[in-house]
């Protein structure tokens, strides 16, 4: 291997020795790549619980009754907290904290994030939140039951799951969220645009870290959205003042509110709630086109437009928001603006499944379990595309609007798809952070349980949606209009989330057994060409480049360049000056950031 | 070759069991025949993007698979392709949005000579007021409410005393004649929702939010809650019957006028009627 490098003058005295002792070593540890094994952790964790609340909640929809702790009110908590935390504490954490935080100082040729002690923190108050939220469990009255949205006035008044405690300790775990994704962004972004090595351009980022990175800016903009609003909210439940109140008379008691508006919370909700969608779609955008192009030894088809796209997209995201309240009762005008804006986004984000489409053809593509978690992503997402240019486009929304077709769709494509690309993640990157591989027939086994359940469980679905059938339901008693075979495919997809959730399991055995037992992996096993799988030592050493930084001279997507010997060529391979102009614009292209 | 199978299995299952699905819309009750156009529109383009590409896909997992010895071609960019790629899918793109913005301008805009009723929401019932001989609604608020006075009307607006209360959560409307649904809630977030009208919006507490359509066909259909609203939610349900003229005027004479509602005779002064609720209710304005 090329080992081409300069030396790095700036080692300073906190990478220059490693920390001594278990504790220094793993527990307050500055080093991005334990920060982020106890960020994936903790996500995994607590990931799981809202595994399983969803078998919960599926057994009293596919057989009501079956299960006598899931009572109306325990219901609407395991909805709430389910949905919070997948999308919040699992999703966000994971690709940012977790992802984020390996990849980036790795990927860019750096030794750490700029800030390490501010992204230490950054993970113990990711914890504290977590314990907060997990606390509420433990409260009287248990946690908010107000829905992932938390609505006001319902999330604060009585008939609500938790109005005494949960919803208090939710704010507040969301609010101290925000402080801990803040300092871990602005680590990720200040150390994209100032530490990357040698040569390492901007349009030579791979695409995981302009997914990533793209994805921290969003977040920067859009977490201040949802900090304020749980704030007010909070000052609304404390204080009695009315941000989000009018006046109201709860179950017989007219309460002192007066004037606020509840609408104004749900814009500031989903002007945070729709860039958060693409927050963690677009780290999985990018993982998944380094996937792709690895496994299909092929480069990314069309760099420039992928990343003009992720560009284009996390601009849109700002100006899309109120197509989650069609029918919320705001200005109808505003439904033409938001309609507009909404299915102009699907252009981008169409070429982005153009490009790994392309990217497949005249491939060589090795079926690997990272591969095909990426096709599984496509599929998913490409379905759950679909169903939302239904909810985007305003009339159409109206009949779908509050239906199990609405749980289809963000199912499909921030759910379920965003999962599949992490388990594609760290089936790839599982190698450099243990130095094993993950056992290739558990993993298979995994995989085809999860993308055939997922879809089974969640097709389905969309055609609940246009019977009709509301979501968010406790029950569906003595409605009319809904089919005995509608209560049949609801039985049906509880059994196949069952048994999703149960080869998850599997995964974590998978994950644990091959840490000690796996096969030793090698530096490269995948025969990658960005930086991190050039690394001196695997798993990579505090400082993660020993001595020398490595020096970029290429994109990241020198797969099967003609005339090379072999099928890749790593990004701190120096060009070799016998095989002159191999790879034409893209390299040249490279302007300075 | 097997997973280039497989994803292709899926998607043809996918599409046959689109279209031999029984899970399908409620027959359709009202004038809103254009949603469920611009649905089908919608439905037909998103489903052949999706079978055509994902097939695609599948072709090329089977067909370039790793074999040994086997190189991939190096092409980082085609331009024309992109480009056609982006005017294609922007064509598609359009053919969607403008049927749909045609049809949002038709839902949001009351026609000339509809009927007015207001559906109010409160955890976790429906009650209903129509605005009486004069058609207009009388002015009402949530902070005026009180057991006599279960709307909030205001005692000092003529228009209100007139207005007809429909308590019990059902709900009759004449076939034909379009309606606008005014709606209010005193407490949380509701929705109004009619399967089979396809129309649904929010009720906000603080404001009013309204909604249209013309009910074609009669029949009893039933009203559910589509916002989440609280433990009962999935118990907020009401009834719609949908009648003709003569059924319906008869109904709607059974059912009290704001001013009967108080014990009053209806052309008893309006004052005595304000110092009344204000005496019992102590709901000041
Ligand atoms: C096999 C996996 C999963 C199953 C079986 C499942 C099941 C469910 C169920 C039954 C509901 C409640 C539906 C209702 O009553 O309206 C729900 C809601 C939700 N789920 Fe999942 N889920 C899964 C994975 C995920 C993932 C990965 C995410 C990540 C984004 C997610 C996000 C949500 C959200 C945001 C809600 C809405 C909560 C609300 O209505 O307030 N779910 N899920
Ligand atoms: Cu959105
Ligand atoms: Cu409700």
């Amino acid at each position: 291997m090329a080992q081409t490098a300069f030396v790095d003058e700036g080692l300073d005295h906190e990478h220059g020795h490693e920390p001594q002792g278990f504790i220094a070593k793993y527990i307050w540890s500055q080093d991005h790549k334990v920060i982020a094994i106890q960020y994936t952790l903790t996500a995994i964790a607590v990931g799981l619980l809202a595994l399983v609340m969803s078998w919960l909640m599926r057994m009293q929809i596919g057989f009501p009754g079956s299960l006598e702790m899931v009572d109306q009110e325990r219901y609407y908590q395991f909805v709430t907290m389910h949905g919070m935390i997948m999308v919040i504490y699992l999703l966000t954490a994971l690709f940012l904290g977790g992802f984020g935080n390996y990849l980036i100082p790795l990927m860019i040729g750096a030794r750490d994030m700029v800030f390490p002690y501010v992204n230490m923190l950054s993970y113990w108050t990711y914890l504290l939140s977590v314990l907060v939220l997990v606390a509420s469990f433990f409260v009287p009255g248990g946690p908010t039951g107000a829905g992932w949205t938390l609505y006001p006035p319902q999330a604060i008044l009585p008939g609500t799951p938790g109005r005494d405690w949960g919803i208090i300790l939710m704010l507040v775990s969301l609010v101290i969220f925000v402080a801990a994704f803040t300092m871990g962004g602005l680590n990720y972004i200040t150390t994209v645009l100032q530490a990357r090595t040698r040569g390492m351009t901007m349009m030579r980022l791979p695409l995981t870290v302009w997914g990533i990175f793209v994805a921290t800016v969003l977040g920067l903009l859009a977490f201040p959205a949802l900090f304020v609003s749980g704030v007010m909210m909070l000052l609304d439940r404390l204080l009695g003042t009315s941000f989000f109140m009018p006046a109201v008379l709860s179950q017989g008691e007219m309460l002192e509110y007066s004037g606020g508006s509840p609408l104004l919370f749900q814009h500031l909700f989903w002007f945070f709630g729709h860039p958060e969608v693409y927050i963690v779609a677009l780290p999985g955008f990018g993982i998944v086109s380094d996937l792709i192009s690895t496994h299909a030894r092929k480069n990314i088809f069309g760099y420039r437009m992928m990343v003009w796209a992720i560009l284009a997209i996390g601009g849109l995201s700002f100006v899309v928001w109120a197509h989650h309240m069609y029918v919320s009762g705001m200005n109808p005008y505003f439904g033409f603006f938001f309609a507009f804006t909404t299915l102009i986004i699907a252009i981008p984000t169409a070429i982005k499944v153009y490009n790994w489409v392309l990217t497949l053809w005249r491939g060589d593509i090795h079926l690997t379990v990272p591969m095909l978690f990426s096709l599984a992503f496509i599929l998913t997402f490409v379905a759950g595309g679909m169903s939302g240019l239904f909810l985007g486009n305003v009339v159409v929304d109206v009949p779908l609007s509050d239906t199990y077709f609405v749980v289809a769709h963000f199912h499909m494509v921030m759910g379920v798809a965003p999962i599949l690309v992490i388990f594609g993640g760290l089936y790839h990157w599982y190698p450099k952070v243990t130095g094993r591989m993950l056992n290739d027939t558990l993993g298979k086994i995994h995989f085809w349980i999860t993308f055939l359940g997922t879809y089974a469980i969640f097709f389905p679905m969309h055609y609940l949606g246009f019977v009709g059938i509301p979501r968010r339901y406790f029950e569906f008693e003595g409605i009319a209009f809904i089919p005995d075979s509608a209560h049949l495919l609801n039985e049906w997809i509880t059994i196949a989330a069952l048994v999703v959730g149960a080869a998850q399991f599997l995964f974590l055995f998978n994950l644990a057994w091959s840490a000690v037992r796996g096969r030793p992996s090698g530096a490269n096993p995948w025969r990658s060409t960005t930086l991190e799988w050039q690394t001196p030592e695997t798993p990579p050493g505090h400082g993660n480049w020993g001595a020398r930084l490595p020096i970029v001279y290429r994109w990241a997507y020198d797969f099967s360049v003609p005339g090379a010997a072999e099928d890749y060529i790593p990004q701190n391979r120096p060009p070799e000056r016998d095989a002159p102009g191999l790879h034409g614009s893209l390299r040249a292209e490279g302007a300075a950031p | 070759m097997a997973v280039g199978v497989i994803l292709a299995a899926l998607v043809v299952g996918s599409v046959i069991f689109s279209l031999l699905s029984p899970w399908w819309f409620t027959p359709l009750a009202s004038n809103w025949g254009t949603i469920d156009d611009t649905l089908i529109i919608t439905f037909v383009i998103t489903g052949a993007v999706f079978a055509v590409l994902m097939l695609f896909m599948a072709y090329a997992v089977a067909r370039f698979r790793h074999r040994d010895g086997a190189r991939a071609d190096y092409e980082p960019e085609n331009r024309r392709l992109e480009l056609w790629l982006t005017g294609a899918t922007s064509v598609g793109i359009a053919a969607m949005l403008a049927p749909g913005l045609i049809v949002w301008n038709d839902f949001i805009r009351v026609p000339e000579g509809a009927s007015t009723v207001e559906a109010l929401g409160q955890q976790w019932s429906w009650s209903f007021r129509f605005p009486g001989a004069d058609g207009v609604l009388g002015t009402a608020d949530t902070s005026r409410i009180t057991a006599e006075n279960p709307f909030g009307l205001d005692p000092d607006d003529p228009r209100g005393r007139d207005d007809v209360l429909v308590s019990g959560g059902e709900l009759h409307l004449p076939a034909g004649t379009p309606v606008k649904v005014v709606l209010r809630s005193t407490d949380v977030l509701h929705n109004f929702y009619v399967p089979q009208f396809r129309a649904k919006m929010d009720l906000v507490p603080g404001m009013v939010s309204y909604f249209w359509f013309t009910p074609e066909k009669t029949g009893t259909y039933e009203i559910l809650c589509a916002e989440l609203c609280g433990v009962g939610h999935s118990l907020m349900r009401g009834t719609v019957v949908v009648e003709d003229e003569g059924t319906f005027r008869p109904w709607l004479e059974q059912n009290p006028t704001f001013a009967q509602s108080l014990g009053r005779r209806p052309e008893q002064d309006v004052a005595e009627i304000r110092d009344e609720v204000q005496g019992e209710g102590g709901a000041e304005p």
